[in-house]
């Protein structure tokens, strides 16, 4: 099926790698990232950034995994900003260097995004496995200001460490970040697996919202130019977001092994997607079963076709759909209007009792990702033979490890 | 704060550092590039931007402007116009600011 409505991109995320030294229990890479490991050459990603540049594509992500494991990521900025593209490097800033800040600025890279895990050492170790991790960012944070990039601090939150959200603010204010995104983990991947632990109170969302505004008010008072972006979990809101700008509409990802997705998160799902050592870009993009599945508006189910909002919110994430419902096709359950939107109340109140225990985290490694393969597999196993009796505490973990 | 400034056809302004101005041949149209994100622009706005570049005062971009659309009514207002909404959404740093 040739869709002729069908744009070009206009964003790619290249990921580079799935190895990362660190372990985020909220990673959303695919929980069986180990089942990956035949990286693209250089070669093959300068021949990804060439046709997707070629049909369209201006911002590009550089991303992982952690992408300044790959040696060649000055060789790949380099060509990417020679091919037009604005290159974005999406990093923990663990192996990054004064020397490779400088060397990636004069590849030509454009900006630097850095992630925190924390306000204080302690708990950033606790949450990424790594004990040297949180002073080398914030050297790094240093370093990528000094060398003149605009400054993009990014905080993924969770209910372990949202109430230090004021924290968080002061120390990206004193790094001198221009934007700092302050975004609740979202609940796929590893963060899907970890969610119980992860959920934040609708109480602890509250007060750092209204800690947030409270240092927009003080910033603006200084005449301090620092934009902070909260971005509520999905399960608390009542409408779906429009997730990616529509499927196959604006994005695509290229994941490690070259597998071409409409989103980084869309491997989950029960599909086949086709990877750019086979296909061009230019093919997957406008002629692929996988691009054009959720394209417009034919595949919803009654509900969205009917809704008002239908080309608003694209029938909201279709990862999310089926991480919840094991329905890849049915409304995203964060609409309120979704006969399934009542899961999600009554996870928020579940888990508005338990205590935050990081020690029921399980790290994002290669030992938990082969680990987990071989259960699915027993699981899948039993379950074809009938032996499996469903567990009731667990039924959105069973749907997900299919 | 440099929002409330009323703009003077004496300012100049160049694009903010890490944001740019680019043609892009497959939109047909330009396109702001910064972190993360992009925003295409109309031929007005392009063309107005692609004389925001440090060195020409509001002023002067009103005249290459007036010289290149001769029928164009309103220009001057449409430029700092335009110039405010861009200062407004953090595309534009302050090279030169003259009070009045």
């Amino acid at each position: 099926m040739v869709n002729k409505t069908t744009s070009p991109p206009l964003w790619l995320l290249a990921e580079l790698t799935y190895r990362c030294p660190l372990q985020c229990a909220y990673c959303s890479n695919p929980l069986e990232f180990t089942r990956y490991q035949n990286e693209l050459d250089t070669d093959a990603w300068f021949s990804v950034l060439r046709q997707a540049r070629a049909m369209g594509a201006a911002q590009l992500g550089f991303s992982g995994g952690e992408p300044l494991i790959r040696q060649d990521l000055e060789a790949l900025v380099s060509e990417a900003r020679q091919l037009g593209f604005y290159t974005n490097l999406l990093t923990s800033g663990v192996g990054l260097t004064a020397q490779r800040v400088n060397a990636l600025a004069e590849a030509g890279l454009d900006h630097i995004q850095i992630s925190l895990q924390a306000a204080d050492p302690e708990l950033a170790q606790a949450l990424a496995g790594s004990a040297k991790a949180h002073a080398n960012k914030l050297a790094m944070a240093k370093a990528v200001k000094a060398a003149g990039y605009p400054m993009v601090l990014n905080v993924v939150l969770h209910r372990h460490n949202i109430d230090q959200i004021g924290d968080l603010i002061a120390l990206c204010d004193e790094l001198g970040a221009d934007a700092v995104e302050l975004a609740n983990c979202q609940y796929y991947g590893w963060a899907f697996l970890n969610r119980q632990a992860l959920m934040p109170t609708r109480e602890q969302l509250v007060r750092a919202e209204a800690e947030t505004n409270r240092w927009r008010e003080t910033l603006a008072a200084r005449g301090r130019d620092m934009s902070l972006l909260f971005v509520v979990p999905d399960y608390f809101e009542q409408a779906p977001k429009a997730c990616m700008g529509g499927w196959g509409s604006i994005f695509m990802t290229v994941a490690p092994d070259g597998a071409v997705l409409p989103c980084h998160s869309a491997r989950e799902l029960p599909m086949a997607f086709p990877n750019v050592k086979e296909t061009s870009l230019q093919d997957i993009w406008y002629q692929s079963d996988a691009f054009n599945r959720f394209r417009g508006t034919q595949w919803m189910p009654a509900l969205c076709q009917q809704c008002d909002d239908r080309d608003k919110d694209h029938g909201g994430c279709r990862c999310q759909a089926y991480l919840l419902t094991g329905d890849m096709n049915a409304t995203d359950p964060v609409c309120q209007h979704s006969p399934q939107h009542g899961l999600l109340e009554s996870l928020i109140a579940e888990n508005s009792h338990n205590t935050p225990d990081q020690a029921t985290l399980i790290p994002r490694n290669a030992r938990q990702s082969k680990q987990l393969q071989g259960q699915a597999e027993i699981q899948s196993g039993l379950r074809q033979s009938g032996l499996a009796a469903p567990s009731p505490r667990q039924p959105l973990e069973l749907i997900y490890r299919q | 704060m440099s929002q409330q400034l009323v703009i003077s056809h004496q300012d100049i302004y160049q694009l903010r550092r890490g944001w740019r101005l680019q043609w892009e041949a497959i939109q047909g149209c330009h396109v702001i590039l910064y972190p993360e994100g992009m925003v295409k622009l109309s031929a007005t706005a392009g063309a107005i931007l692609e004389q925001v570049d440090g060195h020409h005062s509001i002023a002067d971009i009103i005249a290459t402007l007036q010289q290149r659309y001769p029928g164009a009514e309103s220009l001057a207002d449409d430029v700092v116009q335009f110039i405010e909404e861009a200062r407004g959404n953090g595309w534009l740093a302050v090279k030169e600011v003259h009070c009045g």
